[in-house]
């Protein structure tokens, strides 16, 4: 909300810089976003600070405001004039212009009263107006049309006030103008935005922003006059309200002002308007806007007259109701409207007029011709509000302060003061008194506050006498007793619970911000420590993750939405996959392909490592996190976490020295780190099983267990899925594996070590020529077990086939190590185990030696 | 006789100055002592020499062969030291040329910038919890005093899914509740937990705001907390985080959840609080959003708000990381582009 600092000083006196207010107000929660300036110059106060603004600063000795005595033609140009301009000087400076609103006083003799307008003088900066881009310039002397001239009368754009470069700035005088008054001490403004959070609605207002730097400063507030001049004819019997539903529209009020002329606005409210953003449109709906923004009341002004013929000349009444199905209205600015039955509705005898509290309708609407006005000021429910203002999208100023909610009580402050700008604004007759139908006035809210309850959640000693004082700047009500307070609410909060523990700790909150939450002292936590539970399966994933890392692997983190099309690729053949489980799937997607939660790590990685494809020959990345898993029976889905891998690219980095290349990454890379992370993780039992995973080529994957338990699957990506993501030829590795099954049968902390062995070992190779189908596995199997506990360790180092292997066949080679702890091992007990493992070999897989 | 035996040493140690290079050395060794060699030939034809003549043949051939060896092994030093000089003196490499790539891992800077809160809030008690990702309205809303169509819900959009009230949870609240229920035993244990995890909110994808994000939520619950024990705490943190100097700034501010509520402000890390472009010229980074548990929410949680109290407080790590390392656009986070996460 747009706060300027003149308006401002209307209601309260501000005698601290407005930086430095600026920063209180933020301390206290009304958080000033920016501070614009026009034509004052930034203050710097000590301890403040705000970002440096560019703005244009009005010279207080070249720019001025200027009384123009008379408007003369231009002897050599029909588009500009001469204007003579007293601006405190010896002389009037004759000042040439081609502003358009000057044209109508040309040659019509002297001025009396005189025009005024800023005037800026030879030398002055000032912003360029027929620039399109923001351009400065300086005031030089220079002919136009052959008459010199070194001075200007600027328009709005030129003073840096708006883009407004139509005509110049004509200025209204309040009685206090004088020729040659810096520009700045009349025009000269400090304007505020604050964001506003919800909880302060009561601040949607200069007075509402008012009451609380009066509470700040510890000033008192000057309330804005609500007495009216009403010297016609009682309004009742000239208008009515009958409110159906009470909950909705809690209060309504009319006055009625007659005989009244639609017209401008004064120039000073016009250009508080235009301060705050709105643009002026006449001085009736200038009026509904100016109370809006001053008192947080919203104003819906009616044609008085055309209710009247609306009702065949008889007084009309207004009803407020739900709207029913079917109804339609057309609002103000022209949009057909089909109504719910949440919307509220104001109507007459002959149908809808408004949606009430958000915008009126188009049919009684103020025009030009306007005579009598009906002024309505109302309440009303701010669910109702916000919800019309969502399902409608319609966004009003009332609207929007509506549906934070606006106290009742201001209403009747709001249509009186309205009526009164507008009769003095617009002349005509108020008609004595108000319609005031308040058939739902808010109970009075009381709150007990000790000291001792505001030690407890403050932290802090307050006495009750200091915590009365802060609460009574706010205007709270304060009965001390010893030391309790008893606290009523004033009537234009409508934040503070009655509630009684919820009600305390909306004043403690007053207490504090007001106090100052810099001026409570820190202090550190000497409660009770809970009781420890210490996360293990984070812990363990968390190694997990340096583990990988370790491993040359980089983690991703993905975004967690999906789409069924993009799971499906993963099945290439068709059939059941990700995507033919049920979906947790959203009502709002922002992208169709991010309309549901993953079911798979797998999308996002290959989608990502397409894109990396770009800039990186070679990959290898990471993801933990959860997939969602939504069940028929249960509301929320499960949401178990998977680790997924992918390696892709060159085993090893090229350089310079030439094509170090040895090879892509295969199976065997992948396999290779997680052997290392499942031995680190001492899971048991591992075995690498055929692959049977569809998303996997069938020869070159395998499904990993541990015992029984699937963990996951490994592999090269089947050609076809690779191909759907646009991933080229080399041959790409991934697995997923279930977290939270590999941590379960994990021992991290807690296994048995290998004792060093005190003997030493022997070493003897064995090359056996198998069958292709014969695994290897299976021999290490074989071989193991006749290798009984003499055999200490065996590794496979060669795998080969061709000449003289012959067709069908491979040659496996081990390493074997004998070892006992038992004794030192003879050469003789060697060959005989030696033996025994070549006899298994042959006799169990059918294996020979290989020569 | 014998000078056949002169001729051959004169030639051998002719050849052995000649040989300039180990090479040429081992070439020599085998053509002169080695197993043909001339002089071992001739050691060997001893035999055949008439008996008289064996005895002086032999007795020089050995001398021969003695003086050889020694003179190879003094011409082997001197090549040795001949050579090695010659490598220490041209084996130069450019030593500007790129080193050979290693293929190096490592952690998300979401995850880096998790740990380090971890860390820091065990460091003063408060563990770990996790919640889930997918909530209830009751959960993410409701029991955190946002009625149905209260404005505060403005603050927050949400991803709705298919199933009625079930949402995705706009920030890691939730947790509250869950864990005060998990860990509270009914209202009658005190509480300390950090709650990190995954948020999403219905927005635009743009360089400033993303649909997910990670929040790490603190909880403190029990008999004696105070707002003074927030501060404090906070500002404890802020000094751990940002250094022993760290400034913090206290602003009110409104979360349905919490009364009296703060946004806490640390002075900028990069100026200083000079002002500059990351802090907005204002010399002060917002990192987090605070406040005492409202009543309502203790209650929900299964307090008796009157006896207990509690603060908690939000902060995003990926906010961190952005301004920690520099970073103008969110969506690097996300987007796993290997040209971002190889810079951690």
């Amino acid at each position: 909300m747009l706060v300027p600092l003149s308006w401002l000083r209307d209601l309260v006196d501000v005698d601290v810089p407005a930086e430095w207010l600026a920063e209180r107000l933020t301390l206290a929660g009304l958080e000033v976003a920016a501070i614009n300036y026009l034509g004052l110059p930034q203050g710097a106060v000590e301890g403040v600070r705000w970002p440096a603004s560019d703005h244009l600063v009005w010279d207080r000795d070249k720019v001025l405001l200027g009384a123009i005595r008379e408007v003369r033609a231009h002897p050599n140009a029909d588009r500009l004039v001469l204007a003579m301009v007293d601006y405190g000087g010896d002389s009037l400076e004759q000042c040439v212009t081609g502003a358009t609103n000057l044209f109508e006083f040309k040659d019509t003799g002297p001025l009396e009263p005189p025009l005024w307008a800023p005037f800026a003088m030879e030398g002055a900066e000032l912003w360029d107006g027929h620039s399109e881009e923001p351009k400065r310039l300086r005031l030089r002397e220079r002919a136009l049309r052959g008459i010199p001239n070194r001075s200007m009368v600027c328009s709005e754009k030129e003073l840096g006030l708006s883009d407004e470069h139509e005509g110049i700035l004509l200025l209204a005088d309040d009685g206090s103008f004088r020729p040659g008054t810096p520009l700045q001490d009349v025009l000269g403004d400090v304007v505020f935005d604050i964001e506003l959070t919800p909880n302060l609605a009561r601040c949607f207002s200069i007075l509402g922003v008012a009451r609380e730097v009066a509470a700040l400063l510890d000033k008192p507030l000057r309330r804005p006059a609500t007495d009216v001049l009403a010297e016609g004819p009682p309004i009742e019997g000239q208008a009515a309200i009958r409110i159906v539903e009470p909950a909705l529209n809690p209060r309504f009020t009319l006055s009625l002002l007659r005989d009244t002329q639609v017209g401008p606005s004064p120039l000073w409210l016009q250009q508080r308007l235009r301060l705050v953003g709105q643009r002026p449109i006449n001085n009736i709906v200038d009026v509904t806007n100016y109370i809006t923004f001053e008192l947080g009341q919203p104003l819906h002004a009616f044609d008085y007259d055309k209710l009247l013929a609306r009702a065949d000349g008889a007084p009309p009444t207004i009803t407020t109701r739900h709207a029913q199905p079917g109804e339609t209205l057309t609002t103000l600015e022209g949009a057909r409207r089909e109504l719910e039955a949440h919307d509220i509705i104001l109507l007459d005898s002959a149908g809808i007029l408004s949606l009430g509290g958000i915008i009126g309708g188009a049919e009684t609407e103020i025009d030009e011709n306007t005579r009598n006005v009906l002024l309505e000021a109302a309440n009303w429910n701010p669910v109702n509000i916000r919800r019309t203002m969502q399902s409608q999208k319609v966004i009003t100023d009332a609207g929007v302060r509506f549906s934070r909610g606006v106290h009742p009580a201001v209403a009747a402050d709001g249509v009186r003061r309205g009526i009164e700008l507008m009769r003095r604004h617009g002349g005509g007759t108020v008609a004595a008194g108000i319609v005031d139908d308040y058939p739902l006035p808010p109970e009075p809210v009381q709150v007990v506050l000790t000291v001792a309850e505001i030690q407890r959640i403050m932290g802090v000693d307050f006495s009750a006498d200091e915590a009365a004082a802060i609460l009574r700047r706010l205007e709270f009500t304060v009965n001390l007793r010893g030391n309790q307070l008893e606290v009523t609410v004033p009537e234009h909060r409508l934040d503070i619970s009655s509630e009684a523990v919820t009600g305390q700790a909306d004043l403690i909150e007053e207490l504090a911000r007001i106090h100052g939450y810099d001026r409570i002292p820190d202090s550190m936590v000497d409660d009770e420590l809970p009781p420890l539970h210490a996360d293990l399966a984070l812990e363990h994933e968390e190694l997990l993750r340096d583990l990988l890392a370790t491993l040359g692997l980089r983690e991703n983190i993905s975004h967690r939405f999906s789409s069924p099309e993009r799971e499906a690729l993963l099945t290439p053949g068709g059939g059941p996959g990700f995507h033919t489980q049920p979906y947790v799937e959203l009502l709002n997607p922002v992208a169709p392909e991010k309309r549901v939660l993953r079911h798979t790590l797998l999308t996002q990685l290959l989608d990502s490592a397409a894109a990396n494809a770009r800039w990186r020959e070679t990959q290898q990345v990471f993801e933990i996190g959860q997939v969602y898993l939504s069940q028929e029976s249960e509301e929320l889905p499960r949401e178990p976490r998977r680790l997924a891998l992918l390696m892709t690219g060159r085993r090893r980095l090229p350089d310079w020295q030439g094509d170090a290349d040895d090879g892509q990454l295969d199976f065997f890379d992948l396999k290779g780190v997680l052997d290392r992370l499942l031995a680190s993780f001492n899971v048991p039992g591992v075995l690498w099983g055929r692959g049977e995973h569809a998303s996997f080529h069938p020869g070159r994957s395998a499904a990993i267990r541990s015992q029984d338990v699937l963990l996951g699957h490994a592999g090269e990506l089947h050609p076809l899925v690779a191909q759907a993501f646009n991933l080229s030829d080399a041959p790409v590795l991934v697995a997923e594996l279930d977290l939270e099954r590999l941590l379960e049968r994990s021992s991290w902390r807690s296994y048995p070590l290998q004792p060093l062995p005190l003997t030493p070992p022997v070493y003897q190779d064995i090359a056996l020529v198998l069958r292709e189908e014969v695994s290897a596995a299976d021999v290490e199997t074989v071989l193991r077990r006749a290798g009984g506990d003499l055999l200490h360790d065996l590794r496979l180092f060669d795998v080969y086939t061709g000449d003289p292997v012959p067709p069908g066949h491979r040659s496996l080679a081990f390493n074997l190590v004998y070892q006992t702890d038992a004794r030192t091992l003879t050469d003789r007990e060697v060959a005989k185990v030696h033996r025994k493992i070549v006899r298994a070999a042959e006799n169990q897989l059918g294996a020979t030696l290989r020569a | 006789m014998l000078e056949t035996l002169e001729t051959q040493y004169a030639d051998a140690l002719q050849a052995l100055a000649a040989s300039e290079s180990s090479e040429a050395l081992t070439a020599w060794q085998s053509a002169w002592l080695g197993r043909r060699g001339v002089i071992t030939a001739s050691l060997r034809a001893t035999g055949q020499l008439p008996p008289e003549a064996r005895a002086a043949w032999g007795k020089r051939a050995n001398e021969i062969r003695q003086l050889l060896t020694e003179a190879h092994a003094e011409r082997e030093e001197a090549i040795r030291s001949a050579e090695l000089l010659l490598d220490l003196e041209s084996g130069f490499i450019d030593v500007t040329l790129p080193g050979r790539q290693r293929q190096a891992g490592g952690l998300h800077p979401s995850t880096r910038i998790l740990r380090e809160f971890a860390r820091i809030w065990g460091e003063m008690g408060f563990q770990v919890y996790r919640s889930r990702d997918v909530e209830t309205d009751e959960y993410n809303f409701q029991y955190l005093n946002f009625p149905p169509h209260h404005p505060a819900r403005d603050m927050q959009d949400s991803f709705y899914t298919t199933k009625p009230g079930v949402i995705l949870r706009t920030h890691t609240s939730p947790g509250q509740i869950r864990a005060m229920r998990d860990l509270g035993a009914g209202g009658t244990r005190p509480v300390r937990v950090i709650l990190p995890g995954m948020c999403y909110r219905y927005e635009q994808i743009t360089a400033r705001s993303e649909v997910q994000f990670h929040q790490v939520e603190g909880l403190a619950v029990g008999r004696g907390i105070r707002m003074t024990d927030l501060k404090g705490t906070v500002a404890a943190f802020a000094r751990r985080m940002f250094g022993e100097n760290a400034r913090v700034r206290y602003r009110a501010s409104y979360f349905p959840f919490t009364e009296p509520s703060m946004e806490i402000d640390v002075e900028c890390f990069l100026c200083g609080g000079a002002g500059c472009r990351v802090c907005k010229y204002s010399g002060w980074l917002e990192i987090a959003g605070s406040g005492m548990v409202h009543p309502y929410v203790l209650r929900n949680g299964g307090y008796d708000p009157s006896e207990w109290s509690g603060f908690a407080f939000g902060m995003g790590p990926e906010r961190s990381a952005m301004l920690r390392h520099d970073i103008h656009d969110i969506r690097y986070f996300w987007g796993n582009d290997l040209r971002f996460l190889e810079q951690f």
